[in-house]
């Protein structure tokens, strides 16, 4: 069913507990839900992410994206934020987690919420959620085609970005990662790697790789969007969300 | 992907953003995704004067062909210039 729900901007403390911007969504028409932390993708806190909060909403989870860049850039367009941050440097793991765990607590506190809690994010986002999964105790992460995330960035990126197989044995829930076949940031091979970790780790996790589809293939307004790989992607996120943190089908009474 | 690959130089200019013309003291150049142009992939550059805010930019996304001729055609104009009319 779609859930009634309001969506709203909001000030919540992120990491060392700086006010932040954060965009909330939440059904309105539940007594209980699981809830979601949603990650933005480099170009920044944009309608289309947001979009992607308002889906959780409507599928019975509240959702929370913080403003990874409002400290840099705060009242900016996303576009124009995401400039900044960029020629800032982007922006610290620590930072990212700090802004997750603020997030992770905001949803929490919510009277409607079941305690539990999963994060998601999409491209760079993809490998924050894996980050924050690894160092917060959430119940459940889903990376969507996050890269260096079994690797480091080569040493062209003046970003430096640091692979994650060392954390893993901090990940406390399940993981669900989704990825292009054509896609080489991450690569299947990459992806591969990160599995074979995942198992020795004894982690429990969940891959799918969809076959035609590249880097991106979820952003349904730019050309890289792949709609039946998007639309079965959606259908297993929200399967592995009922599995892991779902609480939703309990309904306020009309 | 979203590739975290970026120049970032110093730049004495000046560029007409969305409330006037405003000195620009930085630049960066990058491939990545762009925000509207209708690609995967873009080069970007990004006109900024950090002092005056997120709104003090001026941003422009290309294919690689047109960034490639856009580079020559700058090198090319500086060096057909007369000699001794740029400030350096």
């Amino acid at each position: 069913m779609t859930h009634n729900l309001k969506a709203e901007t909001i000030s919540f403390a992120g990491h060392e507990g700086d006010e932040i911007e954060g965009y909330l969504a939440v059904p309105t028409d539940s007594a209980s839900h699981g809830s979601v932390v949603v990650i933005h993708h480099l170009p920044g806190y944009d309608e289309s992410t947001k979009e992607i909060a308002r889906r959780f909403a409507a599928n019975g989870y509240a959702a929370l994206m913080p403003n990874l860049y409002h400290r840099l850039a705060p009242g900016a367009s996303a576009d124009d934020a995401a400039a900044i941050a960029r020629n800032a440097g982007g922006i610290s793991d620590e930072q990212l987690v700090g802004d997750a765990q603020g997030a992770m607590h905001y949803l929490q506190a919510l009277a409607t919420s079941n305690g539990k809690v999963a994060s998601i994010g999409f491209c760079s986002g993809g490998r924050q959620s894996f980050l924050a999964g690894c160092r917060l105790p959430l119940d459940a992460v889903i990376d969507c085609y996050g890269a260096f995330v079994s690797t480091d960035s080569t040493p062209e990126f003046p970003l430096a970005v640091k692979g994650l197989l060392g954390e893993i044995h901090g990940l406390t829930g399940q993981v669900l990662g989704l990825f292009g076949a054509e896609d080489q940031y991450p690569s299947p091979e990459q992806n591969n790697d990160l599995t074979v970790a995942l198992s020795a780790a004894h982690k429990p996790h969940e891959f799918h790789t969809f076959e035609g589809a590249g880097h991106a293939f979820f952003n349904v307004d730019r050309p890289s969007y792949r709609p039946e790989s998007a639309v079965e992607g959606w259908k297993i996120i929200m399967k592995f969300l009922s599995k892991t943190i779902g609480d939703h089908h309990v309904h306020l009474p009309n | 992907m979203c590739t975290y690959q970026t120049e970032v130089l110093k730049v004495r200019a000046s560029g007409k953003t969305p409330t006037g013309w405003e000195s620009m003291t930085d630049a960066t150049v990058y491939v990545d995704h762009p925000i509207h142009f209708p690609a995967g992939h873009a080069l970007m550059i990004d006109f900024l004067n950090p002092s005056l805010g997120a709104s003090a930019r001026v941003g422009v996304e290309m294919d690689e062909r047109s960034a490639r001729e856009l580079a020559h055609s700058i090198l090319k104009a500086l060096d057909e210039a007369p000699a001794g009319v740029l400030e350096s």
